[in-house]
């Protein structure tokens, strides 16, 4: 008989209004990288959140290395050798590496004071035999996003975690450093670990999982192995249809510049050059994508257009007038539509209604606003019932549904259609997909594909590059808060534009290539 | 409790006991949900433990709680029970006394609906206070139109003394709690400074105001057998009406209300979150400044060197907390606080100690701040469950979770279905 590291037999966890999963099965081998795959809300975190012990099961069983087990919170899975990373690292920004690690269970000495120097020596050890190449000193904040992900891995190993759950690790990273993880996770089955991993990413299934349990719905489609499955058949059982993955698009007329963006610097939160002396145009009828790493001053460059952050220096343009010190409403008005990064920070107010937030951007004017100051409820809502029907967007109670009460994808097409409705000359979209499901991401694509045939100009920042690759008409690669090369989408070399936005040079990039070439 | 039912429910058997304790306490969990979404049942079930809590002190000191609800019921009637005598004084003077406080409650509500923190409702009240006074004692003395002088005069003092602090936290950025309770004392200090100046004034009080600037309304007064009943209880209604149609009725209050629920997303939709600060402070300090009037011209016929502050300002904080910073809820809350301190003689007189009303209404405002935990907790939760239900409402859009058959349906629904070959 076979020996399942983990085994989960019927899991159902429900929550109000839904059922995520539903009398989900997983069987997990003792020592191959498993892959868990579905879309955004198909039940994969909860899956494995039950599995960690942060949810417990309404039915269903769990089998650990073939023993009946009860995980009621994360320490019980962590006493059974389970460890889980997740997307968003939960690591002290100015504690060094092995603070963090043993944060929690920090080893005392006879004195009572932290062992460190010991607990050092073990993450050095630790780092050195799975290949992870992290400095046991060095300070968090001093590391790269793929470092510190490998710190959150550092500190499962050394919880002595022999089943790895990595949730969307590949969210976060470059394409290099997603290509560093994939290696790290074979040193980790090499080392006869046993890995779970999350993702909705097919080439990284291909890349190093065994096997893979595909999630739809909160059920279960199958479990399949990698090898003997093509991609595309990976992807018709996650989506439940067979999937274009390009967008469909004619090519792009562009015409005059309507964004000039003219050396513009903007501080960040911590006081630095946030976005350098950047220049950049968007011109209508073309979609410029704004390809980079998270935290490469892409949301600063977006609150500085929005209007809600005052640039330091440089000058923004709007169709040839100057607002760079022009306030959020005037900005509105002279054709400007942003669809925020953070739909629940910027984009919605979620305590307010549907019809209300709706009419967040006009209701000072009519039909909204009836002479004299007073709203005209009858007319907001009209007006939300249109925009409702116009972008199919989904709310129970309608016009009258709070924001909170929607979905993300029916809250996002919700901003989408209010920015739309505007009828703008520039549409600035951060993140538009974030978080949504396959359906919704198509339908937000051609919205923005129609958008730029209507002849409006359009300024996509995405932190995925492949929706960058298949929206965009060109490709402006964002580095430490400037543009490091620009290039036409159609056929730009993947690799190309990850380099660049890891940091390379065009014309190191070139180089090394020629070189690598001439050495080959 | 929680424990043994979860403990018997094992004994019979293992794969049953987690659904079935999770999926009764799941119940109770939107049952609990439910009931604390609604503000004004919360308001009144916070309330009710309010007195319960004060009845059962009223036991442990050994006397009959009956007595205290039968004062109360007297302060708001008029019905004496135990002598079986009427007297309608009683009901005008509750609504004197909740008169200032219902004002301060809009006060403190309407800068809190904006998102900010309205310590300097006293302050607010003592500038109002002060102008009523010199404005009754210095100007000209026509009837009806010098009373309603004072009254604006008032508010106006009140909105420059709240729109100050609003325009600190706009241009600097200042915390308008540290603000307001800086002002109260500024406010209180210039009040006698300037109140003793007046001619005729000694260190408590100035020459009798003109009948004309008073508030005093006979047919009320008739009305309510010689109550201290007067004008300034319209003032208060027409404020709650005043306070519903701005907050909810018009342009002002959308921007205030967005700003006060997201100042982020209504600063990113072009609403101007620092004009919205000085309005919304100015708005709360004429409340505050009207309180001010009524006291003034309604309660006393001389104007007063304050010896210490009235506290209305801040009793106004409670007030708005219990009634939801709602203008309905502010006014019933108003009216609640007014009863508990109309009722104390009364209770007094009945052998109760009439502390027990102070007791009541700091527990409703400890039990308001326990529902403010239970709120927090509850979203929390709340915030768990809705990532997993947007996820799958994502996957099952408008909510068509009930598809059984787990039919392939297109995901995006019908209109994203177009993107298919």
């Amino acid at each position: 008989m076979e020996t399942y590291a983990v085994e989960m037999i019927d899991v159902t966890k429900a929550f109000p209004g839904v059922v995520a999963n539903d009398r989900v099965n997983l069987a997990v081998r003792d020592g191959e990288v498993h892959a868990v795959l579905g879309e955004n809300g198909a039940g994969k975190s909860t899956l494995m959140s039950v599995l960690y012990g942060l949810y417990e099961a309404d039915a269903g069983r769990i089998r650990i290395r073939g023993a009946d087990a009860r995980i009621k919170s994360p320490n019980d899975a962590v006493a059974l050798g389970i460890g889980m990373v997740f997307q968003h690292f939960k690591l002290v920004r100015d504690y060094t590496v092995t603070e963090n690690i043993v944060l929690g269970m920090e080893p005392r000495t006879r004195l009572g004071h932290i062992d460190l120097r010991g607990a050092e020596r073990r993450v050095a050890e630790l780092s050195e035999r799975y290949g992870l190449a992290v400095d046991p000193k060095a300070k968090i904040e001093d590391l790269s996003v793929g470092a510190q992900q490998r710190v959150e891995i550092l500190k499962t190993l050394y919880r002595d975690a022999d089943i790895l759950i990595l949730d969307e690790p590949s969210a976060v990273l470059t394409p290099q450093e997603v290509d560093e993880l994939m290696a790290v996770i074979r040193r980790l089955k090499g080392e006869g670990k046993t890995v779970i991993l999350i993702t909705h990413k097919l080439r990284e299934i291909k890349a190093v999982a065994e096997r893979c349990t595909v999630l739809r719905r909160g059920r279960n489609v199958g479990t399949v192995e990698v090898a003997a499955t093509a991609e595309s058949e990976l992807a018709a059982l996650m989506v439940g249809r067979a999937v274009s993955f390009t967008v469909e698009k004619g090519p792009a007329r562009p015409g005059e510049p309507v964004l000039e963006l003219r050396s513009l610097t903007v501080k960040g939160s911590r006081g630095h050059d946030a976005v350098k002396e950047l220049s950049l145009t968007v011109r209508a009828g073309e979609i410029v994508g704004l390809a980079g790493v998270d935290g490469n001053g892409q949301s600063e460059l977006v609150r500085a257009l929005a209007g809600i952050d005052k640039p330091s220096s440089g000058a923004i343009l709007l169709k040839g007038r100057d607002i760079t010190k022009v306030g959020v409403r005037e900005r509105i008005e002279a054709g400007l539509a942003h669809v925020p990064e953070d739909r629940h920070k910027h984009g919605l107010v979620l305590g307010m209604r549907l019809d209300e937030n709706l009419a967040l951007k006009t209701f000072y004017k009519p039909p909204v606003s009836k002479a004299g100051g007073a709203l005209d409820f009858r007319a907001m809502a009209e007006r939300a019932e249109r925009l409702i029907g116009q972008f199919d967007v989904r709310a129970g109670k309608g016009p009258a549904s709070k924001a909170e009460d929607l979905s993300g994808g029916n809250q996002q097409k919700a901003i989408i259609a209010r920015e739309l409705d505007l009828d703008p000359e520039l549409l600035v979209v951060a993140q538009p997909t974030r978080g949504l499901d396959v359906g919704a991401i198509e339908y937000i694509h051609k919205r923005i594909v129609a958008e730029r045939d209507r002849g409006r100009a359009v300024l996509l920042v995405s932190f995925e590059l492949d929706e960058v690759m298949s929206l965009c008409d060109r490709i402006a690669v964002i580095s430490r808060g400037a543009i490091i090369g620009e290039l036409d989408a159609a056929g730009a070399d993947e690799r190309y534009v990850g380099a660049m936005m890891a940091g390379v040079r065009p014309e190191d990039y070139k180089a090394a290539a020629a070189g690598e070439a001439s050495h080959g | 409790m929680a424990k043994s039912i979860k403990n018997t429910a094992g004994a019979q058997g293992a794969s049953s006991a987690p659904s079935g304790s999770s999926s009764a306490a799941g119940a109770l969990f939107n049952r609990l949900e439910a009931f604390a979404a609604s503000d004004g049942r919360m308001s009144l079930l916070v309330v009710a433990l309010g007195f319960l809590a004060g009845t059962l002190i009223v036991l442990a000191v050994g006397r009959n709680p009956a007595n205290m609800f039968a004062a109360l019921l007297q302060a708001m009637s008029g019905w004496d029970l135990t002598r079986g005598v009427f007297n309608v004084r009683y009901v005008g003077e509750w609504l004197a006394i909740s008169t200032p406080l219902i004002l301060t409650g809009l006060s403190m509500g309407f800068a809190a609906r904006a998102g900010l923190f309205n310590i300097g409702a006293e302050g607010q009240y003592i500038v109002g206070l002060t102008v009523a006074q010199f404005a009754a004692l210095f100007l000209p003395q026509i009837p009806v139109l010098h009373a309603v002088l004072c009254v604006l005069l008032a508010a106006l003092g009140g909105a420059a003394w709240g729109g100050l602090v609003g325009w600190l936290k706009a241009r600097f950025n200042a915390s308008e709690v540290v603000a307001t309770i800086m002002l109260n004392y500024i406010a209180f200090f210039l009040s006698r400074w300037a109140t003793m100046r007046i001619p005729g004034a000694n260190t408590f009080r100035t020459p009798n105001l003109p009948q004309s600037a008073q508030l005093d309304a006979g047919f009320l007064q008739r009305l309510t057998n010689g109550s201290n009943l007067n004008y300034g209880f319209f003032i208060a209604v027409a404020c709650v009406v005043a306070y519903w149609w701005i907050m909810e009725r018009t342009r002002l209050g959308f921007a205030l209300r967005a700003t006060g629920m997201n100042k982020d997303a209504a600063q990113a939709s072009g609403i101007n979150a620092k004009r919205s600060a000085v309005t919304s402070m100015a708005i709360a300090g004429a409340f505050a400044g009207l309180a001010g009037a009524v006291v003034a011209l309604g309660s006393f016929n001389h104007g007063r060197v304050l010896a210490g502050q009235d506290n209305y300002g801040f009793t106004g904080i409670a007030v708005a907390l219990v009634g939801n910073s709602t203008g309905l809820g502010v006014g019933l809350s108003g009216l609640l606080f007014g009863l508990l301190a109309s009722g104390q003689p009364l209770m007094q007189s009945r052998g109760i100690p009439k502390e027990i009303t102070l007791i009541i209404s700091g527990l409703v405002v400890v039990f308001v701040s326990l529902r403010a935990g239970l709120r927090v907790i509850l979203a929390w939760k709340r915030r768990e469950q809705l990532v997993a239900r947007a996820a799958a409402a994502a996957e099952a859009p408008g909510g068509a979770a009930a598809n059984p058959g787990g039919a392939p349906a297109s995901p995006g629904g019908g209109s994203a279905a177009a993107g298919e070959e």
